[in-house]
């Protein structure tokens, strides 16, 4: 266990907050190097097809073109196993807005015009983009992301169903979605003497080092991969995407100069990954009492035809309710489109809209209140395995909002309470995300003769204030002030560490850092003097005993409220309360941050994200922040996030949940559900648009 | 973006000689819009003539109208004192459109001519007759949620994105430009076209003719008006449906009105069938929701976007149902 000092938990100011502030931070585009070569993206401008020729005569003749990357002339890859990444290997075009080439220049503005005189030639074939239920074609994945079972089933669902006192059947959709962190995607590539250094937007280093070293053929040791800062990645940033492979491309051709490419915003709606659209049938049967008899979570979703990504969404179905017959199914629709990826909370965050809904839905439907219907269907072990949990708290965070939010004295009848113009709902809604762990995170610390201690991982910080938070737990397991702790990240040349992925950063590489530092005590305990040479200790994330013993996840509850204008049919989102249960909380300050972050972005996917799909070209129509919205100031209210005392000693050693995530999700359906007790009108398609109120 | 020569006018004069020499050429004002249309190749001028120091940057009082220099920025327009009391549903308007940073930058005469934001037409990669005529439109069997429902063609079923337009409109506002054969002055109402067969066409304006100012004839009832806009979130979005409304209502009875829509068509939309309904008639919501009615009668939505007329209807009725509380 850490020595229980105050740091833990404290609100303490992000310890680079300053540098970002003064715009000293580096992002990835700013590393200053020599006389770059900037690389602009050519773009498939068909759906699927070939590319019968690339005209590169009047792009070549313009000033500052170094030169046209095509499939004519680039590197061959080692591996062409990942098709979302070998990139230029054949004339083959799998989606619109595939990168076909890259225009090299001595300016990014002379690229990118030169990018628009290059004049690709096809033979397209007729493409697929469309995504619905009803197809004859759907696919059963292996398995769904995170390894999880495709299908499960418990009991006696269609039985249970047919004899239930109450029955919900209902269809809920969630359409694609894109991340759109603040900083684009960027990559500078450097080739000399047969290593490769990438300066890259990444949630993990070593991730985009071993996924590059596959690609070329290379030893992981020959690629060096540094991102100090990243400013935003929501999952887009996890793993690397096909720019980064045309970056180092590009660098291969101009070697030893570098490549710099900066994705544009429109960019990023083809190449980096999105949520998949759902559309999540929902069977509920209760006794009258209000006792869930059986729960079925029937998902299609969609993939790419060329490499498959399977979101989990009714995973968190499985953990959530108790019910005896229980099925969840998966089934992928294959498109000609561009490859979805992790975007925050995958699976809980489409998940939780439809089985949060259902579950307002079926708690009306029993003439229960919404908590009180959440309270009597709590299981006492993991509904799926059986297994206890390592500590389950939703009741108590639902208690606990219901009484800060004042949830004793609503009216549960719909459209009964009018402001004005405005018809005012509430609404509840569960959170709930896994507690993760990833391999492999190791971590070194060296004491040094001056008193300090210098600690070396290779973990990211993508805005969440991992610098800070991992100081503070360097500083509370050597006992030592936060100022006698130099903090080293996102470098591959330090230790192994794995991504910002999953909500498992700061409990990966905490837990490394908390074992080299139990290490370093033993070798030298706090009272004695450090000797000159120095001590050095490397740690490693240990293997936690209660893993597959346990069931280990986050809760929390949502509450809010909802304005709907009865005219004009305006969503309007005053008032936003989480309270969650996440074990330690590590820094209040910036876990506060994460939390209110999560559910400002579940109100954008509440009130405004939709990437809209062209059928007839395959591309998103709407790719910018004109057309595609995420909320302004203006359609942000209240919003609270706290959480209670949870003490869950089985997790890893710091008694911590992750946070990154949970916040996102139930939000969504909060805002449904206030919206339902406003209007009287249920809501089962995101986004919440003003039409669906109008009449 | 294609390379383009700069050039800094000494005067309008010289400014207008310029771009009639000079097919290719463009006045460069705030340069809010086509800077960005410029980035994304769909604007592609040889030259840009800038024009920002040339015109009044002033509100001027006169006698029988408020005169409002071409280059007066947004935020000065909707912050001028004259303007909030005599004419609130203009200052409304702009600062219902952009951020505050665009309207810093953007000009009165920049925000007139401003293009729309149909994303078939700001994406070079799609057919689009407006951007490259006879290409065909995207939008009618695309993605439409912001289009038109009333004037398009089967060629274009774009919107005009201008807030402040729609309350100029309303107002009655004639715009004075300078152009290769002389000053004149055009009714606001009749500068933007309706797409028809030219939809590349946005306004009557020749090349190379000059916004210099705007005129907003003295009203005095305008003083009570107010401009609502709708729109897929709270603020820093384009209008679904907005209105602009000044009520002259006594004893029940409407004496004369003003009303003008937005977001619903190729042009700043000056509501006269409404208006006529209105005018002399009862003050009451029926009567609102009749005229409402009448200037929506021609509606033809698109399947996305038939939700702007009962928002639009709706909208009309509120906005002149709250200027009558307001009256009394």
């Amino acid at each position: 266990m850490t020595v229980a000092t105050p740091l833990i938990g404290a609100p303490i100011d992000r310890i680079e907050g300053a540098e970002k502030v003064r715009g000293a931070a580096l992002y990835a585009a700013e590393h200053p190097v020599d006389q770059p070569v900037y690389v602009f993206p050519l773009q498939s401008q068909i759906a699927l097809g070939r590319i019968t020729g690339i005209d590169t005569t009047e792009a070549m003749a313009e000033q500052g073109v170094v030169g046209v990357l095509t499939h004519e002339n680039a590197p061959r890859l080692a591996s062409t196993q990942d098709a979302e990444l070998a990139i230029l290997q054949s004339p083959e075009v799998a989606f619109r807005g595939q990168f076909i080439g890259g225009v090299l220049a001595e300016t990014a503005e002379a690229a990118r015009r030169a990018a628009s005189l290059v004049r690709p030639s096809y033979e397209p074939r007729e493409h697929d983009v469309s995504f619905h239920a009803a197809r004859a074609d759907l696919v059963k994945p292996d398995e769904v992301n995170g390894g999880f079972q495709t299908d499960t089933t418990d009991g006696d669902v269609d039985g249970a169903l047919a004899s239930a006192a109450v029955v919900l059947d209902a269809t809920y959709t969630t359409p694609q979605e894109h991340n759109n962190p603040l900083e684009p995607h960027a990559t500078i590539a450097i080739w000399s003497d047969n290593e490769l250094t990438l300066y890259d937007s990444t949630q993990g280093v070593h991730w985009v080092r071993d996924s590059i070293a596959a690609l070329f053929g290379m030893e992981p040791q020959r690629i060096h991969v540094v991102c100090p800062h990243t400013g935003g990645g929501f999952g887009s940033k996890g793993l690397p995407h096909a720019h980064v492979v045309l970056a180092a491309m590009a660098a291969q051709l101009v070697a030893p100069r570098p490549a710099k490419l900066v994705l544009t915003r429109q960019q990023m709606f083809s190449v980096v990954g999105y949520r998949t659209g759902t559309i999540q049938r929902i069977r509920m049967g209760s006794e009258a009492s209000g006792r869930l008899t059986a729960i079925s979570h029937d998902v299609v979703e969609q993939t790419s035809r060329i490499k498959e990504f399977a979101e989990q969404t009714a995973v968190p179905t499985r953990v959530m309710y108790a019910a005896p017959n229980r099925r969840t199914t998966h089934r992928l629709v294959e498109l000609d489109v561009p490859v979805p990826s992790w975007m925050r909370a995958p699976g809980e965050a489409p998940g939780m809209f439809g089985l949060e809904v259902a579950m307002d839905e079926m708690a009306i439907a029993c003439g229960l209140d919404p908590v009180e219907f959440r309270i009597r269907n709590e299981p006492e072990t993991d509904p799926e395995t059986g297994r206890p949990f390592s500590s389950r708290n939703l009741v108590a965070c639902l208690r606990e909002g219901a009484q800060r939010f004042g949830w004793a004295e609503r009216d549960p009848a719909p459209r009964a309470h009018r402001d004005g113009p405005w018809l005012v709902g509430t609404g509840v809604a569960a959170s709930t995300y896994p507690v993760y762990s990833m391999p492999g995170s190791r971590a070194t610390i060296q004491a040094r003769p001056d008193g300090r201690y210098r600690v070396l991982i290779g973990a990211a910080d993508i805005g969440t204030g991992a610098w800070t938070a991992l100081t503070q737990i360097a500083a509370d397991a050597l006992d030592v002030e936060m100022s006698e702790v130099v903090l080293s990240i996102g470098d591959t040349d330090l230790p192994y560490a794995s991504g910002a992925g999953g909500s498992t950063g700061i409990l990966c590489w905490g837990s490394a850092i908390v074992d080299a530092a139990r290490r370093l005590r033993a070798e030298l305990p706090n009272s004695s003097p450090i000797p000159d040479e120095g001590v050095e200790v490397t740690g490693a994330i240990p293997d936690n005993p209660y893993a597959g013993q346990m069931s280990m996840h986050s809760f929390g509850a949502q509450f809010a409220e909802v304005r709907v204008h009865t005219s004009t049919g305006e969503v309007r989102v005053p008032r936003l309360l989480g309270i969650f249960a996440v074990g330690r909380m590590i820094n209040a300050k910036t876990g506060r941050s994460q939390l209110i972050g999560g559910m400002t972005m579940g109100l954008s996917m509440a009130l405004h994200e939709h990437s809209v799909v062209d059928p007839r070209f395959g591309h998103v129509v709407n790719h910018d922040f004109a057309g595609y919205h995420i909320p302004a100031n203006a359609d942000i209210g209240s919003i609270e996030a706290d959480w209670i005392d949870e003490h869950d000693p089985y997790v890893n050693p710091m008694g911590a949940k992750g946070i990154g995530e949970l916040g996102i999700v139930g939000t969504a359906a909060v805002i449904a559900n206030a919206a339902h007790h406003a209007t009287g009108i249920r809501v089962r398609d995101l986004p919440i648009t003003l039409d669906r109120f109008l009449t | 973006m294609k390379p383009f020569r700069y050039q800094l006018a000494p005067d309008v004069g010289t400014a207008v000689s310029t771009l009639a020499a000079t097919p290719n050429a463009a006045f460069l004002a705030g340069g809010t819009n086509l800077v960005d249309l410029m980035k994304l190749e769909v604007e592609q001028p040889d030259v840009l003539v800038d024009v920002r120091q040339l015109t009044s940057d002033r509100v001027e009082q006169h006698p029988e109208f408020v005169r409002i220099g071409a280059a007066v920025t947004n935020s000065t327009l909707a912050a001028d004192p004259v303007i909030r009391e005599r004419f609130p549903m203009l200052s409304q308007a702009v600062l219902a459109g952009a951020s505050g940073q665009l309207r810093n930058l953007a000009t009165a005469g920049g925000n007139l001519l401003q293009r729309t934001r149909c994303a078939y037409f700001q994406d070079v990669t799609t057919p689009c007759n407006k951007r490259d005529p006879g290409t065909g439109c995207s939008a009618r069997d695309g993605f439409h949620r912001e289009h038109a429902i009333l004037g398009a063609s089967d060629m274009c079923a774009a919107t005009h994105p201008s807030d402040m337009a729609v309350a100029m409109v309303a107002l009655d506002a004639v715009v004075n430009t300078q152009g290769p054969h002389g000053q004149r002055a055009i009714p606001l109402v009749g500068l933007h076209r309706l797409p028809g067969n030219e939809p590349e066409r946005d306004t009557v304006l020749e090349h190379g003719e000059l916004i210099t100012s705007i005129d907003i004839p003295s009203l005095g009832f305008a003083a009570n008006s107010q401009y609502r806009k709708a729109r897929d979130r709270a603020s820093y979005a384009f209008a679904l449906v907005s209105v602009a409304a000044a009520l002259d209502a006594v004893d029940g009875e409407v004496r004369d009105v003003r009303l003008a829509l937005g977001g619903i068509a190729h042009k700043p939309w000056r509501a006269t069938r409404a208006e006529a309904v209105l005018r002399g008639g009862a003050a009451t919501k029926e009567k609102f929701r009749e005229a409402a009615a009448a200037e929506l009668a021609d509606a033809r939505p698109l399947p996305g976007n038939e939700f702007k007329i009962p928002l639009a209807l709706n909208m009309i009725a509120g906005i002149l149902t709250e200027l009558l509380e307001v009256r009394r």
